[in-house]
């Protein structure tokens, strides 16, 4: 059985890059090398960390066809697959990052053309980040090897913010990428008042100016927003009972298409789960009343004061997606780690959760140290792994193609040299979608361009 | 720090604040006069059977710290605990020097004297809040030291203050005795406030338009400044050379401006140049060459690694982050391999956090340096403290574990250059200012004590808690202990 050493096999894959100023793997124009093609493959030797189940010292992984084809400490490995001997490495799935706006903003500060975070206007429930993702952002690159095979990436704004997309970060174009186009709606209710609303626009804008006058007018619009966004919901409601009508009997006639309600119909029949910003205690409870009243299926997203509603958000089977992990204790007479150790609390209250980055872009590569933290304040480090791995997939109901390391799911695995989460552990080998992505990203190439520089004497 | 380091004698004789300084210089060279902070020497501290990083001298397993007098006393095996001593038992703990974090604007009640291009008259130390609550949240990160700078709003910024974080403390109490004063210089985009300008957010001020706006203008600010110096400088060598042999000489008249920048040219005051691009790093390393200075650290210096001969050459060292990157145009070509390719082209390299949430986890930015370039255990924790210390003035009382110097140290509860690790108790000189088990322990308090005021009739007098002067009505709040603010 030729079992053909890995690096020799692959052209323009990962090790290519240690080759001094090789941009061996990168395109013209884009810092992310392509991923190869979807081969068979086995990593044998490894300790594999499933996360669905317990781990195994010493196994084999085998890929094939962009599926996780076998897993155990006995597994046959097929004839002609590519063998990665995975002696003294570790195996885990890849990392979601499911509160980011990746690959729809580049530059946030003074290149204001390089960021398509947010539509104009209150209610965009049809602004799609799939459209507006750029799969040669260099971010991509960067936050991919350390680990993270995937993020929800989401628009933000206005009320209805649009619709979050689901991605794999491989692939040179969007619908290489795209593994959920439409996985959330976004919505941000306007701020119940108080600091910490992340959402709201106008009405949070004039609670902030204060006073009596400034309260009055927050309250006011508050109010007319929330009635136009369950006008429009309704609306949305009525409009897919029009069409299922006429679709049942074509004697009726032809409802008018609506680009906007028919955007929002999965969402408004729970098919499609809406994402709540919402960080202070009022504001989650808000969202979830807003959810239940209107038969949204809500993921609060932000969740600062989350632990405060654990029992209301666990009596609701609501699942927080936690992005303060690492944000400074927002009130003076907080516990000093009272961020740190949400994660925890919410574990020990039962509510569902996910840790993000709640990033943007580029610091989406902290990730796994951000788990990292929690779990050095309370939470297990098996339940700070799934915070970023099977946890958000089961939130966004992907748990079928992602999260584990499982047969027959996507093969999105990471191979690394140690704790996938810690801050020092080096990725070695990384497979989206069943394929071995080089691990060249912006920051090697330049490394590689510069570390040997000296002044010409 | 030596006395010669004060060569302007005349001037402290005018200067208040100088006059402070070279009190402390003579202090430290007198040594036995002792220091505010030293006033009530603190019980003597063994740590028992911990693993100490020691950072300069590798890492000893299974070994006791002893803390006296607000110094290390020693180090090894067995050590016998001194009478009084607190003994702290280390097993599975790891100790490592109290973390320095070089570029800092926590207790700062203002960071930008933005108005003019040169504000070097300006001051942190006349700014520091003592009860800025990130100060403790630092502390419960591991750090001790701080270097407090001005903003980077324009080219020739305030002076520095360098701080231990000695919470519950006043302001004076917590200047770092003898640590070389400094200044703050910026380039690039903060400077030009390109990134602030053309924005019009209702009831949010924009800055007004201010030379220089370009970098060409960044270098002429300096350059005009530094001419200027020069001479002042010049005028005041001249005077205090022919006024030993002429009294009825008249002393030129004090300019707050320029004096700090003559002590730049002097080689007395440091310059900490925030600055991004590699060109603009590279025009401030040549101009300080030309007027014959020393640009102590680069801050930032996200593209020192396109330079960094260059830098090395000069002298100066750097203080990056550790990874960030693409915030801003300047910062899109940052790299996370920045510091490794520095330290290995010979600069003396630190990561700061800029920001009091960061500051709380520079042990795991540390950590990620030996992912991206692979620098070892010691050279991880090098940047954190003694480079750090180093880049200060501070080396000889700060930065490693070594007998003699301060009582800074943080212990954590596994290796801190991992995620899992966390902070047990932080102290300087010698004093516990950060204890977890402390701060559960209060904060348990605290909520039993919450519960029983929720329950109370507010139309009832609680009764007194046995405090002198105990509190008769529902208005006198009781004084909050230090460490549970």
């Amino acid at each position: 059985m030729p079992r053909l050493q890995i690096r020799a096999a692959l052209a323009g894959a990962a090790l290519l890059s240690l080759a001094a100023g090789s941009t061996a793997g990168a395109q013209l124009g884009s810092y992310n090398p392509v991923a190869g093609p979807q081969g068979t493959f086995a990593i044998k030797n490894a300790k594999i960390v499933p996360v669905s189940g317990a781990e195994i010292a010493s196994g084999t992984v085998v890929i094939s066809g962009g599926k996780i084809q076998a897993v155990g400490a006995n597994v046959a490995i097929p004839a002609g697959a590519q063998v990665i001997d995975g002696t003294g490495l570790s195996v885990y799935p890849g990392m979601m990052d499911s509160g980011t706006s990746l690959g729809l903003s580049e530059i946030p500060q003074g290149a204001a053309s390089t960021v398509d975070v947010a539509e104009v206007g209150s209610f965009n429930p049809n602004a799609q980040a799939i459209y507006g993702i750029n799969p040669h952002s260099a971010h991509v690159g960067v936050a991919r090897v350390v680990g993270i095979t995937n993020v929800i990436s989401r628009p933000q704004g206005g009320i209805i913010s649009g619709q979050a997309a689901l991605i794999n970060l491989s692939g040179y174009t969007v619908p290489e990428m795209s593994v959920v186009p439409r996985a959330a709606m976004v919505i941000s209710l306007p701020s119940a008042g108080g600091r910490g609303g992340q959402g709201g626009g106008a009405a949070a804008f004039l609670a902030a100016q204060g006073g009596s006058s400034g309260n009055t007018a927050a309250t006011l619009l508050r109010t007319r927003q929330l009635d136009s966004l369950k006008q429009l919901l309704h609306d949305a409601d009525a409009y897919g009972r029009a069409f299922d009508a006429y679709e049942n009997d074509k004697s009726l006639p032809r409802p008018r298409r609506d680009a906007v309600l028919q955007s929002l119909v999965p969402a408004v029949r729970g098919q499609q789960p809406v994402m709540f910003t919402a960080d202070a205690a009022a504001d989650i409870r808000a969202a979830v009343a807003f959810a239940e009243e209107m038969k949204l299926k809500p993921i609060i997203v932000g969740g600062r004061d989350a632990v405060k509603v654990a029992a209301y958000l666990k009596q609701h089977d609501v699942p927080v997606l936690f992005d303060h992990v690492l944000a400074l204790p927002s009130r003076e007479d907080d516990a000093y780690d009272i961020n740190y150790s949400t994660p925890a609390k919410l574990a020990a209250a039962g509510v569902k959760f996910a840790i993000t980055s709640g990033d943007c872009c580029s610091e989406v590569r902290n990730l796994p140290s951000i788990a990292g933290m929690a779990a050095a304040f309370g939470l297990s480090r098996a339940d700070a792994l799934r915070a970023v791995t099977l946890g958000p997939a089961q939130i966004f109901g992907v748990s079928d193609k992602l999260g584990s390391i499982e047969v027959g799911k996507m093969a999105n695995l990471v191979v690394t040299d140690g704790d996938m989460l810690e801050a020092k552990t080096n990725t070695r080998y990384l497979f989206i979608d069943g394929r071995l992505v080089p691990l060249d990203t912006k920051h090697t190439q330049l490394y590689d361009i510069f570390k040997g520089r000296t002044l010409t004497p | 720090m030596t006395a010669t380091s004060f060569p302007h004698k005349s001037l402290e004789t005018i200067s208040m604040r100088l006059l402070i300084l070279a009190v402390v210089a003579t202090t430290a060279l007198a040594a036995p006069v002792l220091h505010a902070q030293q006033r009530a020497a603190a019980a003597p501290i063994l740590i028992r059977n911990a693993t100490v990083m020691t950072v300069t001298r590798g890492t000893q397993a299974n070994t006791d710290l002893l803390l006296s007098g607000g110094k290390i006393a020693q180090i090894g095996k067995n050590i016998a605990a001194p009478a009084g001593a607190r003994v702290i038992d280390g097993t599975d703990k790891f100790v490592i020097p109290g973390i320095i974090d070089p570029h800092s604007h926590m207790a700062a009640d203002a960071i930008n004297e933005g108005s003019l291009s040169v504000t070097s008259m300006a001051r942190i130390r006349d700014v520091i809040n003592p009860t800025d609550i990130a100060i403790y949240r630092a502390l419960a990160g591991g750090v001790t030291t701080l270097n407090v700078l001005h903003g980077s709003a324009n080219t020739i910024g305030g002076q520095n203050a360098v701080i231990k974080l000695k919470w519950g403390r006043n302001a004076e109490d917590m200047l770092f005795p003898g640590a070389m004063p400094g200044i703050k210089f910026a380039l690039g985009e903060n400077v030009t406030r390109k990134n602030s300008a053309g924005f019009t957010i209702p009831g949010i001020a924009t800055p007004p338009r201010r030379y220089p706006a370009t970098r060409m203008g960044q270098e002429e600010v300096l350059r005009d400044a530094f001419m200027r110096a020069r001479d002042y400088k010049a005028t005041w060598d001249d005077y205090r050379a022919r006024s030993g042999k002429d009294r009825s000489l008249i002393a030129p008249r004090r300019d707050l401006e320029l004096e700090p920048l003559a002590e730049v040219l002097a080689g007395t005051r440091l310059v900490h140049a925030h600055s991004y691009r590699a060109d603009e790093m590279l025009m401030l390393l040549n101009l300080a060459d030309e007027f014959g200075f020393k640009i102590k650290t680069l801050q930032h210096g996200l593209e020192g690694y396109k330079i960094a001969d260059e830098i090395a050459k000069h002298g100066a060292g750097l203080s990056s982050f550790a990874d960030e990157w693409s915030y801003k145009i300047e910062a899109y070509d940052a790299i996370p391999y920045n510091v490794a390719i520095l330290m290995r082209h010979g600069v003396l390299t630190t990561i700061n956090s800029d920001d009091d949430g960061r500051a709380r986890r520079l042990n795991i930015d540390a950590a990620k340096m030996i992912r991206y370039g692979g620098l070892t255990e010691d050279e991880a924790l090098s940047i954190i403290t003694i480079n750090g210390a180093k880049q200060l003035g501070i080396d000889k009382r700060v930065g490693s574990i070594e007998v003699g110097k301060d009582a800074d140290v943080a212990i954590y509860n596994a290796n801190p250059l991992s995620v899992y690790a966390s902070v047990e108790q932080t102290i300087i000189d010698g004093e516990v200012f950060f204890d977890k088990q402390k701060d559960l322990a209060l904060r348990d308090a605290e909520a039993k004590e919450r519960a029983v005021l929720e329950k109370a009739d507010a139309n009832t007098a609680p009764a007194p808690r046995g405090r002198p002067g105990g509190a008769t009505g529902a208005s006198a709040p009781a004084t909050t202990p230090p460490e549970n603010r």
